[in-house]
């Protein structure tokens, strides 16, 4: 039975798979970084098609807004336009695809064998609200202290990358 | 084709995750690396959430370690595009095999 639920999932997904595919095999970095975009979209539109809408938000406002950007700002400061990537050794793309596939195909089969006790999925979906209160929360299942951590790495990347970024002043003695 | 499920899920996570794998084992551009790193990471989020939803429903759990996950890859793809820029600003080129400074 093919309802519009299940239709969509799978629009999504060959969008995920085809997007990251042809993101990781395309000689043209910056069609690499709009495939990769793709990708993303996709995957924030698994989110929501789960019912996750705070997550798919996250996933849009972080990756596509954020990092996708900032990897295309990377690619206009450090490439020259319209330069194909280099093209790669047969071998390495050869045996590069081989140990892929074998790891894909041990993957799947473990996957496959396994028996996932699988709960009853109908619950009603959490609100941003229940997030609120656990992610604030310092009693059991509170994760308080992994936001403050959080917090603590994102304020010590930051003064990294000023640090490793900075130019240094040239000799004007 | 049946109703999707966890296990379509995992199968959609699985491939994301090898197809990173893939591009970080034939590409020599940085920022192309960086880019498969990033699908890496994003199947993992993806299996975290699937088995937020269909193993243990009633918990939030998997959802605090996607976004976690998500906030700790936005600084390091920081950190790295940092690092890049700095390295062509050195070298006046991003790729692997012209960056073994530390080799000597």
């Amino acid at each position: 039975m093919m309802n519009g639920s299940t239709i969509v999932f799978y629009l999504l997904a060959l969008q995920t798979l085809g997007g990251g595919l042809l993101s990781v095999t395309t000689r043209q970095i910056f069609r690499a970084a709009i495939y990769l975009l793709f990708s993303l979209i996709g995957i924030a539109g698994i989110y929501f098609w789960l019912q996750y809408q705070f997550i798919a938000a996250v996933q849009i406002v972080v990756y596509v807004g954020g990092i996708v950007v900032l990897i295309i700002f990377s690619i206009f400061l450090t490439q020259q336009t319209g330069e194909l990537l280099p093209k790669q050794r047969l071998g390495r793309k050869v045996f590069s695809a081989l140990a892929v596939f074998c790891g894909f195909a041990l993957t799947i089969v473990q996957i496959v064998q396994h028996k996932f006790t699988q709960a009853n999925s109908d619950l009603s979906p959490v609100t941003v609200a229940d997030i609120g209160k656990s992610m604030l929360g310092t009693n059991d299942g509170g994760y308080a202290l992994p936001f403050e951590v959080v917090s603590m790495l994102l304020l010590a990347a930051l003064v990294g990358c000023i640090v490793i970024a900075l130019r240094s002043k040239p000799e004007t003695t | 084709m049946m109703q999707p499920g966890l296990y379509h899920i995992l199968f959609i996570s699985t491939a994301l995750f090898f197809m990173g794998v893939y591009g970080f084992f034939t590409r020599r551009n940085l920022v192309t690396m960086l880019m498969s790193l990033e699908l890496v990471l994003n199947s993992v989020n993806l299996n975290f959430i699937a088995f937020n939803k269909y193993v243990w429903p009633g918990k939030m759990d998997g959802l605090f370690f996607a976004l976690f996950i998500i906030a700790i890859a936005a600084a390091e793809a920081a950190v790295a595009i940092a690092i890049i820029i700095n390295l062509y600003r050195n070298h006046k080129s991003i790729d692997v095999n012209d960056a073994e400074d530390l080799k000597y």
